[in-house]
């Protein structure tokens, strides 16, 4: 096995006897980018000098004793997060030659974690998309076929990890962004509940939903990760103070119990209408019934509003963005336009020329949805059915205590099959956006593959939905999925 | 739905983007049916529903309001990574 193939666990028992070194796996991982991102595309910078270094000082603290959940570990970071002296682009041409003169809290964790940055992940333009084709700097492909895309929108960080480029990679999920991109490359991606993790250094997006979270090769990997990353941060005044487990979760995530009896596991039937294809149903279905050989209980539950999902982020989201990204006006950052005779004309050309497409048309969506005479209208009407949409999820966690559903309902499509018709793109978040909206931490786990059209069979994964700041318990439930 | 011209020309105005021609028209179809699908939310009741603007569950979040030290050159490129003047930003002419 090459060593860029090791997951975070096998890495830490190697790494900790002396085996092998921090700069052997970064070398092993820099080789890899080095002969498969021209093909993937999942990388925007690769920082070789940086990561050597930082391995290097690992294996130093490694060799002084100290030891570390992610000391000396190599990760992809998505190009969202600030990063220190390395630039951080968004996918976009209107930050192309930024360079964040601060850490992102996340990124200083794990620093201060030991863990060794390899570069930037490709991603959708500051986040906005599910295929990472509306990046500035072209598509990064999937790479179980590289005519099909990887998701999004954090495509460069779900590849990377597939492919082997690094151990784990951070990402951000706003409306599913972790989670789509995990279904389709493979691998396992956890969003956690709003405000577990700090969102300091994050570019912002839709601010009420966005979250950070791991891309990993395990599920056992993706916990370790969130552990060093999670946790109360000043500089985030929305991150949650305290970690509440409840008395029925300290019985499920009790780590003596070799079973998961007492535990109730809810499938929504509005995530299994009949026209979900069969196969996808199945692969899920395997995993309800390796939960139910474990001892669970597994029963229908509804959510009713769940169809309304998607119209209530696509209001939601573009208003927060259109608000959002009025900070890139040209004046302090980024692409300008040299030529204009006054202050507003500079603006518009500015951005006009440093904006893609998607990011155009969700700042004018918003920017419609919050004007004068519309605001009632759609916005606060997309307010209140978020509301309706919580209370499906209150009502359903009475019931049971996590909810089973497929990620997405299909395997990842042709680079170029859904990227003229906006409203399809929107669509592929159907079963990831309900958990943001709520707030609500949902890991995607491989679930085997799916047949695709005009190909062969795909991955896909399978989500789990728990209640707020009940990540252990996804954990608890994920080791008996393997 | 339908956007006229005169709209997606406002709205592109209010977001301070300069589109093309081309873009204009291929917006405005866009737009227009996203927000036709949009639409499917008059059909939910929420009269006596509260809107949702956060999931935090957080209210007054206070900390210290405490200067601390950073290097004058990094202040600065956190403020701007263009002009800059005596620690200001240089900006265009606002009045003529």
């Amino acid at each position: 096995m090459n060593l860029n193939e090791l997951n975070i666990k096998q890495a830490r028992e190697l790494l900790d006897s002396g085996k092998i070194t921090s700069l052997e796996i970064t070398e092993a991982c820099l080789a890899q980018i080095a002969s498969q991102d021209g093909g993937i595309h999942a990388c925007l910078t690769v920082c070789a000098n940086e990561a050597r270094e930082a391995a290097q000082a690992a294996d130093k603290r490694l060799k002084q004793g100290e030891r570390g959940a992610l000391l000396g570990i190599p990760y992809l970071c998505k190009d969202i997060l600030m990063t220190k002296g390395i630039r951080t682009t968004a996918a976009s041409k209107i930050l192309e030659n930024y360079v964040a003169p601060y850490d992102a809290t996340v990124v200083r964790k794990l620093k201060e974690a030991g863990a060794v940055m390899l570069g930037k992940t490709n991603l959708d333009e500051f986040a906005h998309g599910a295929s990472t084709e509306n990046s500035a700097f072209g598509p990064t492909k999937n790479p179980y076929d590289l005519t099909r895309v990887a998701g999004g929108s954090s495509g460069g960080s779900a590849a990377g990890v597939a492919a082997n480029m690094c151990l784990f990679a951070l990402a951000s999920d706003t409306g599913g962004s972790i989670r789509q991109p995990s279904s389709f490359c493979g691998v396992v991606g956890l969003k956690p509940s709003y405000g577990r993790v700090s969102r300091f250094g994050l570019l912002s997006m839709t601010s009420s939903t966005d979250v950070i979270g791991p891309i990993a090769k395990t599920a056992e990997d993706a916990e370790i990760i969130f552990k060093v990353i999670a946790g109360q941060d000043e500089l985030d005044a929305t991150s949650a103070p305290e970690k509440i487990i409840s008395d029925s979760q300290k019985k499920i995530i009790d780590p003596r119990a070799k079973t998961l009896n007492g535990l109730r596991v809810g499938l929504p039937k509005e995530y299994f209408l009949p026209e979900l294809n069969p196969e996808i149903r199945n692969r899920v279905m395997v995993l309800a019934d390796k939960l139910k050989d474990a001892g669970a209980e597994i029963k229908e539950v509804s959510l009713p509003y769940t169809k309304y999902g998607i119209p209530v982020y696509y209001i939601i989201t573009p208003s927060e963005i259109s608000s959002n990204l009025a900070r890139f006006d040209g004046i302090g950052w980024g692409l300008k336009d040299e030529e204009a005779q006054n202050l507003q004309e500079f603006y518009k050309k500015s951005r006009g020329a440093g904006f893609g497409p998607e990011a155009k048309r969700r700042i004018m969506l918003g920017t419609y949805a919050l004007s004068a005479g519309y605001y009632d209208a759609y916005y606060k009407k997309a307010q209140t059915v978020r509301t309706l949409i919580i209370n499906d999820f209150n009502q359903a966690f009475k019931q049971v205590d996590v909810l089973l559903t497929p990620t997405v309902p299909h395997g990842a499509f042709k680079i170029g099959e859904k990227s003229n018709d906006p409203l399809a793109m929107y669509l592929e978040d159907i079963f990831v956006t309900g958990a943001s909206l709520a707030g609500l931490p949902a890991i995607s786990v491989p679930a085997g593959t799916v047949k695709v059209k005009d190909g062969g069979d795909m991955p896909l994964g399978a989500q789990l939905i728990a209640p707020r700041f009940q990540e252990e318990t996804l954990f608890k439930i994920t080791e008996f999925l393997v | 739905m339908q956007l006229s011209k005169e709209e997606i020309q406002h709205i592109a105005e209010l977001s301070r983007l300069n589109l093309s021609p081309e873009e204009e028209e291929k917006y405005r179809n866009q737009l227009a049916s996203i927000l036709d699908y949009i639409k499917m939310l008059d059909e939910v009741k929420t009269d006596k529903v509260m809107p949702t603007a956060q999931v935090s569950g957080l209210m007054d979040v206070f900390r210290e309001d405490e200067v601390r030290s950073w290097s004058r050159e990094e202040a600065e490129a956190a403020l701007s990574q263009s002009e800059r003047e005596n620690g200001n930003v240089k900006v265009k002419r606002v009045l003529q």
